[in-house]
């Protein structure tokens, strides 16, 4: 038999919030942390078959009227939107819903981190975005601050604190002046998640040669090329060398070996010789003897 | 300048490959949290891709069959779906989905271009069927925050999860 209104609800877990007592045979809590254990408790008598559903998770119970059902911790974990159906022997079927709310607490982090290699000194040339899920992988959407850390192994570090948005944060940096691999870090409580970030030279910041008689040739050669920031420019890049005489022009293209450029040219007195790479041009030579 | 709000239906038109109504879509402008632009050809393919989403889904939740979410969902959607259709499979149930309107806002296109994200406040109704009984049709009204990811040929929802209004 049925008693005429419904009975409150018992929780087990602190999780769960109330929702107003309705006329029916069951009392749902309006919401439930994801993973945290709660009871509801029935009124009336008979069997029925309790169903909770949503697209991420589907429960069936068969349940003795009038009497509480348990969830232990565990039960529910994907956080969404529940619906709720008591199937009842002789009575209509009592419908209802609940929401089921990611856990507090951050215990994973997906982390996107782009470019993998990039040239020193760039701008906000180092994006990341990330993520933030609870242990039962659900997007945790309240704020919650991710630092975000880009370290090179010469020990400098720029450092950011951003707060997530529907559990979204993203960051630029700067890649760093030096050359190496940093290592770009976010980090969200106890949980972080690491990405490698390949910093290389960039272009030649100048480029100076000098020249020297070796026999019927000159020798041409460069200084160590270095980028702006003072690294090495990588070897294989390309230097080329330009011998302009009475009108004609002969190039030579070299890759850089240690740091440095040499070629040795047809020495013509009167020739001027130059030397570039890239969009780099450096000095000229004018070659008498 | 914020434009007007798009009426989309022609993309759900588009994208409904079985014979169910088709759902009202409202777009809202795009108002992106970071630097990345997003081309109208992306957000197009986006909201068709996602709303195709919702079809699919409709028919691996009618027909208890994991396979069908593979075409649309991905991560940690795909798995959670895929478990929620075996247990529904395993307690003799099925479950009918239908969607009748999203009012959609992209809301975080990531940096790299790897992810993006909107959320739907979307009415659909649900059917729970215990073998082939009705025990309820519900309408709900919900606010689901969506994750999207690129894959070889369209956009692949990794991320779908409700969240109380």
């Amino acid at each position: 038999m049925r008693t005429p209104h419904a009975v409150l609800i018992a929780t087990l877990a602190a999780g769960a919030h109330l929702l107003v007592a309705q006329e029916g045979a069951l009392t749902l809590p309006k919401t439930v942390e994801a993973g945290k254990a709660f009871s509801i408790q029935s009124t009336g008598s008979g069997k029925a078959t309790l169903y909770i559903v949503s697209l991420g998770q589907v429960l069936k119970r068969d349940m003795q009227l009038g009497e509480s059902i348990s969830f232990p911790a565990g039960s529910i974990y994907s956080a969404g939107h529940y619906v709720t159906v008591l199937a009842r022997e002789s009575s209509p079927t009592e419908s209802g819903s609940l929401d089921v709310v990611p856990a507090a607490q951050p215990a994973d982090l997906t982390f996107l981190a782009r470019p993998s290699r990039l040239p020193v000194g760039l701008h906000s040339g180092i994006t990341g975005a990330a993520y933030v899920f609870d242990a039962y992988h659900n997007l945790i959407n309240t704020p919650a601050s991710v630092s975000f850390e880009l370290s090179s192994p010469a020990g400098a570090t720029q450092k950011r604190t951003v707060e997530t948005k529907n559990g979204a944060a993203w960051i630029e940096m700067d890649s760093t002046a030096q050359q190496g691999m940093d290592k770009f870090v976010a980090r969200v409580g106890d949980v972080s998640s690491m990405r490698i970030v390949g910093q290389v030279p960039g272009d030649p910041c100048t480029l100076k040669m000098s020249a020297h008689p070796s026999g019927q040739q000159v020798q041409l050669q460069t200084e160590p090329v270095r980028d702006c920031s003072g690294n090495p420019v990588p070897d294989g890049t390309i230097v080329t060398f330009t011998e302009t005489y009475e009108g004609a022009q002969s190039t030579v293209d070299v890759p850089l070996k240690r740091g440095i450029a040499e070629v040795k040219m047809p020495a013509r007195p009167g020739a001027r010789i130059s030397v570039a790479s890239g969009v780099v041009l450096g000095n000229e030579i004018r070659w008498e003897k | 300048m914020v434009r007007p709000l798009l009426i989309l239906c022609a993309v759900v038109a588009a994208s409904s490959g079985v014979g169910t109504a088709q759902a009202d879509v409202r777009v809202e402008p795009v108002h992106l949290q970071g630097p990345r632009v997003l081309q109208e050809q992306t957000q197009a393919a986006i909201i068709r891709d996602y709303l195709q989403g919702w079809q699919t889904m409709g028919a691996a939740f009618d027909q208890n069959r994991v396979d069908l979410l593979d075409r649309d969902f991905v991560g940690t959607a795909r798995d959670k779906m895929a478990e929620a259709v075996q247990q529904q499979s395993a307690a003799g149930i099925h479950t009918r989905y239908q969607d009748k309107s999203h009012h959609l806002q992209i809301v975080f296109y990531s940096p790299e271009g790897l992810s993006i994200q909107l959320i739907d406040n979307v009415e659909y109704s649900v059917q729970v069927l215990d073998r082939d009984k009705v025990e309820t049709t519900q309408q709900v009204r919900a606010r689901y925050v969506v994750v999207l990811t690129p894959t070889e040929v369209r956009w692949r929802v990794r991320v779908f999860q409700a969240q109380p209004e």
